[in-house]
């Protein structure tokens, strides 16, 4: 069980998983999730291939999930700013009613 | 038991990522992310990550989902009718791309000869992390340090008061 | 850079940023703006008169760079500079005449409606001219030479709000048109034989035997020479294009003095001069019944004229009659050596006529008089007492170009007519005695209505006595140019170091000498030229001497001391018809308009008749009426089939699968990422297949 498919069919599951949230969800928040799901499938790559790819005392996939990490937190940041800011003009987080530029 | 420990986290993450994305209360949803996390979390630890682990821990569960938590209790009344989610008319179709998705993924999974390669337990991560980050890894560690301070300051700027 | 070619860039460019200046900042610089262009052009002055000093103390000029300005193939049009002494000379008269304009204007324009925009022009007058002095090849020389034709446009239509000002400025175009077209046909044609554009190569060729290595092409390169000669006389205002120089008396005196005294129309001297070593005999035969017919055409219609500048305007076409006359009979040094004094005293006798119209004008202005015509000979008289600076110089000017010796007009005048001698000596066809013929008669006409106008304008009684009481001398800017040029109008500027009045040697002839022509040893070779010359100067000085007496004096008969009475000879001219012959310039206009203008309008009339009733009326509306009843026949297959079924068909079709796609563009950023993912599955699920 404890193989490098088996953590790649997590981080498979988890990714498609996350787009599925992101296509469908309307509140902003809830797409956000979606993306922070996405991002941990990614991660978990990097650490899966760190350990079997053979590195042996290198840790760059942990470096860079680190980043990936640090990255996420501003991200949340900053669309959690911007959720707010449509909350505050439109009176809703719902991504499809904030079309005033739609044709 | 490592066995199960690790049958167990896999299928927690897996079926609270379901969750994150199906729940209709965007509480629940929140509490599913949770799990989902925490399960990572666990994951990284079977794979020698233990300071990845903590991160993982303290950064995603102590600090993202709090602030998608306030998120969620910033813009909708808790008890009302629209906390409850709505989903977009493009949900079966979505259903159905992401299923292609997945199968295509999982073949390919499954058709890859992977290299595998020796593995090694390091004593301690956080120790050639550390080092890498600052030799290394030194320029990207000062950008993405004027990457946090940006958005820091971008997402002050985006959420203050217009006329504050 | 070598320094010569910087300085050349400088003469060159330094009237352009004038013009430049003048015309972008005029209005913000102010009237007192202008002093920088006057500065200016005292600057390109300097730098002319310092390469021409070079040259006098014995250094000859000989440059001749050149940038590459695009090719086509192995064929490349270059863009350059021809510094020889011919060009170096030119450019100081022309400076030294532009500049005094110049300052001259500051006066005479004082007030106008367009006093910067003026000295602008003047600027992009002044640069084109010295461009075609500095050409080094008959492409640059042709670009400058139009640039020049506009410039000239601008300036005689200066005062456009006057009808005459701007027909003239349009007829000078035109009939300059006229020319260049033959010009640059011209320039095509020596291309084709010679295979350069650039002077420096044709001279070289000619250099190298020339009259043997064209033996050929003697008809063609003859035809090129001529044509390119016609484009000089439309500049030079030779017969039959000169009908636009009196015209051109519309513009403002000053420019009259520069434009079609001294620079403008000396341009077709100078490019006759400058291609005087490629021209065939025949062309240069050609070239010299030009000159001659012009030069006495030119000075019959200035006995009768009454207007004080279209005597000095036909005065010039004479005097450029003689010049093109000198190049044609291979007298070339002896035209450029009369082109430069030439240019002095008719600048001067110009400035001096602005002087008296400006006096006048003045005069009238303040008795309310707006109906005399200011530049009428009969309005004036008596004017010595009042203006007696523009009188001394005014006199001085019109001794030189009479040809009294002391005097440049003199020494020039005389090199031509020793050549016209030589000529007729060394040709033994009956005609070659024409040419000594013109230029005498020329001459003594010269002379006599020189003195004519001197003497209705200053002497004898004012024509009326209140306007003259208020005439006043003009302001030091006006008189200051007038000095110098009177100055410059004696025959010990052009001697030095000789100080003989009698002989014409000197710097100029020095630095330049009579050059080789292609035809070296044909019949009027220069060696033989040269040698007949000298036998002729001596009888040349005593004809010459006679003929301006006889002018002069026949002058101071009719007009100082009334002992001929002019009217009653008027009236002996007047029933044979001469006198209007002269007086209507010939007809000239008049024939244009009766053999060009007429036959012209007739021709289109006749044309318009033709197109209208047989080419609109029958064909182009019988082909219409058929075309429409096909048209018909077409149009309702056209409808019933293409459009109901097809077209229409088209659309509809179009418009369901629009209706259908445009569900697409929902405008939500989700389903166009669901739909980009599973376009990219599409993608890579065929790729895995292939």
């Amino acid at each position: 069980m404890d193989s490098l498919q088996s953590y790649l069919f997590i981080s498979i599951v988890m990714f498609c998983l996350g787009l599925y949230g992101v296509m469908t969800r309307r509140n902003g928040v809830a797409i956000l999730m979606g993306i922070e799901l996405i991002l941990n499938s990614a991660n978990l790559n990097f650490v899966a291939f760190n350990r079997f790819g053979g590195l042996g005392e290198h840790l760059p996939g942990h470096v860079f999930a680190l980043f990936v990490i640090v990255m996420a937190a501003s991200e949340a940041a900053v669309m959690l700013a911007i959720i707010i800011n449509l909350y505050k003009n439109f009176q809703t987080v719902n991504v499809d009613e904030a079309h005033e530029m739609s044709g | 038991m490592a066995e199960f420990g690790f049958t167990g986290i896999a299928a927690l993450v897996i079926a609270s990522s379901f969750w994150v994305v199906t729940a209709r209360n965007l509480v629940h949803a929140a509490v599913a992310l949770m799990g989902t996390l925490f399960g990572v979390a666990g994951l990284y630890v079977y794979l020698y990550a233990d300071f990845l682990a903590a991160t993982q821990v303290i950064i995603y569960v102590g600090g993202i989902l709090v602030l998608i938590i306030f998120g969620v209790m910033l813009t909708q009344r808790i008890s009302s009718a629209v906390l409850l989610q709505t989903h977009m008319p493009n949900r079966p179709l979505a259903g159905v791309v992401v299923f292609f998705l997945f199968m295509g993924l999982t073949s390919l999974l499954f058709r890859t000869p992977w290299h595998e390669g020796e593995q090694v337990m390091p004593e301690s991560t956080v120790t050639i992390i550390g080092t890498s980050l600052l030799t290394k890894y030194l320029l990207h560690f000062e950008v993405a340090s004027v990457l946090l301070l940006v958005a820091l300051l971008g997402a002050a700027y985006l959420s203050r008061r217009e006329d504050g | 850079m070598d320094i010569r070619s910087t300085f050349a860039l400088l003469i060159l460019f330094l009237p352009l940023a004038s013009f430049v200046l003048q015309i972008f900042f005029g209005r913000r610089l102010g009237p007192k703006g202008v002093w920088i262009s006057v500065a200016a052009l005292f600057a390109t002055l300097i730098l002319a008169a310092s390469m021409l000093a070079t040259v006098v103390l014995g250094t000859p000029m000989d440059h001749h760079p050149e940038v590459e300005w695009f090719s086509i193939g192995d064929f490349s049009i270059t863009l350059g500079f021809q510094l020889d002494n011919l060009a170096v000379t030119m450019l100081v008269i022309v400076a030294l005449i532009s500049s005094l304009v110049h300052l001259y204007s500051v006066e005479y324009l004082r007030g106008d409606v367009r006093y910067t925009r003026y000295f602008g022009y003047l600027g992009l007058f002044t640069f084109s001219m010295n461009g075609i002095v500095l050409a080094h090849s008959l492409i640059m020389m042709y670009m400058f030479w139009e640039l020049v034709g506009l410039s000239s446009y601008l300036l005689i239509g200066h005062w456009f709000e006057k009808d005459s000002a701007a027909s003239a400025g349009k007829k000078a175009f035109l009939t300059n048109r006229v020319g260049d077209i033959g010009m640059f046909i011209g320039i095509m044609l020596f291309w084709s034989v010679t295979g350069t554009f650039t002077f420096h190569g044709l001279y070289e060729l000619v250099d190298v035997d020339g009259a043997n290595l064209f033996a050929g092409q003697m008809g063609l390169l003859s035809l090129a020479g001529g044509l390119v000669f016609v484009g000089a006389m439309g500049k030079s205002a030779q017969f039959p294009l000169h009908i636009w120089l009196p015209d051109a008396m519309e513009g403002p005196t000053p420019v009259s003095a520069l434009i079609h005294a001294a620079t403008m129309v000396a341009a077709g001297v100078y490019l006759t001069v400058r291609l005087f070593p490629i021209l065939t005999p025949a062309a240069l035969l050609f070239v010299a019944t030009i000159g001659a017919i012009t030069a006495v055409l030119g000075a019959l219609i200035a006995i009768t004229q009454v207007d004080i500048k279209r005597v000095l305007a036909y005065s010039t076409i004479s005097q450029l009659g003689y010049m093109v006359m000198a190049v044609g009979l291979g007298a070339q040094q002896a035209a450029f050596f009369h082109l430069a004094t030439h240019a002095m005293f008719k600048g001067l006798l110009f400035l001096c006529a602005g002087s008296v119209i400006h006096a006048l004008h003045h005069a009238l202005k303040q008795r309310n008089d707006h109906e005399t015509d200011a530049q009428d000979m009969r309005n004036m008289g008596g004017l010595r007492s009042k203006m007696p600076i523009t009188w001394i110089t005014m006199v001085i000017g019109a001794l030189a170009i009479s040809g009294v010796p002391l005097f440049s007009g003199f020494l020039s005048k005389d090199a031509i007519l020793a050549g016209t001698l030589a000529f007729a000596g060394e040709n033994s066809a009956w005609w070659a005695v024409l040419f000594p013929i013109a230029g005498f008669g020329a001459a003594a006409i010269t002379a006599f209505y020189m003195f004519r106008l001197i003497f209705m304008t200053f002497h004898g009684k004012p024509a009326d006595a209140a306007v003259h009481a208020h005439v006043h001398e003009s302001p030091p800017a006006m008189t200051g140019p007038l000095v110098l040029l009177a100055a410059l109008s004696f025959a010990l500027f052009f001697t030095l170091p000789q100080v003989n009045p009698l002989n014409s040697e000197g710097w100029l002839t020095e630095a330049l000498p009579q050059v080789e022509n292609l035809t070296g040893h044909a019949d009027l070779g220069v060696e033989h030229l040269e040698h007949g010359w000298h036998e002729a100067h001596d009888t040349a000085v005593n004809l010459s001497l006679t003929v301006a007496g006889g002018g002069i004096l026949l002058a101071v008969l009719v007009y100082l001391l009334s002992l001929i009475n002019a009217a009653a000879i008027a009236r002996q001219f007047r029933r044979v018809g001469l006198y209007q012959l002269s007086f209507y310039k010939f007809y000239f206009d008049e024939i244009y308009d009766a053999l060009i203008y007429r036959p012209f309008l007739w021709l289109t009339e006749v044309v318009a008749w033709l197109d209208w009733n047989f080419w609109d009326q029958w064909f182009i509306d019988g082909l219409g009426r058929n075309t429409v009843r096909g048209g018909n026949a077409s149009g309702w297959l056209d409808y019933v089939w293409l459009d109901q079924y097809l077209v229409d068909g088209i659309g509809r079709l179009t418009q369901r699968i629009g209706a259908t796609g445009r569900k697409l563009q929902s405008g939500r950023v989700q389903n166009y990422l669901m739909w980009a993912l599973a376009g990219g599955m599409i993608v890579f699920f065929v790729a895995s297949q292939l």
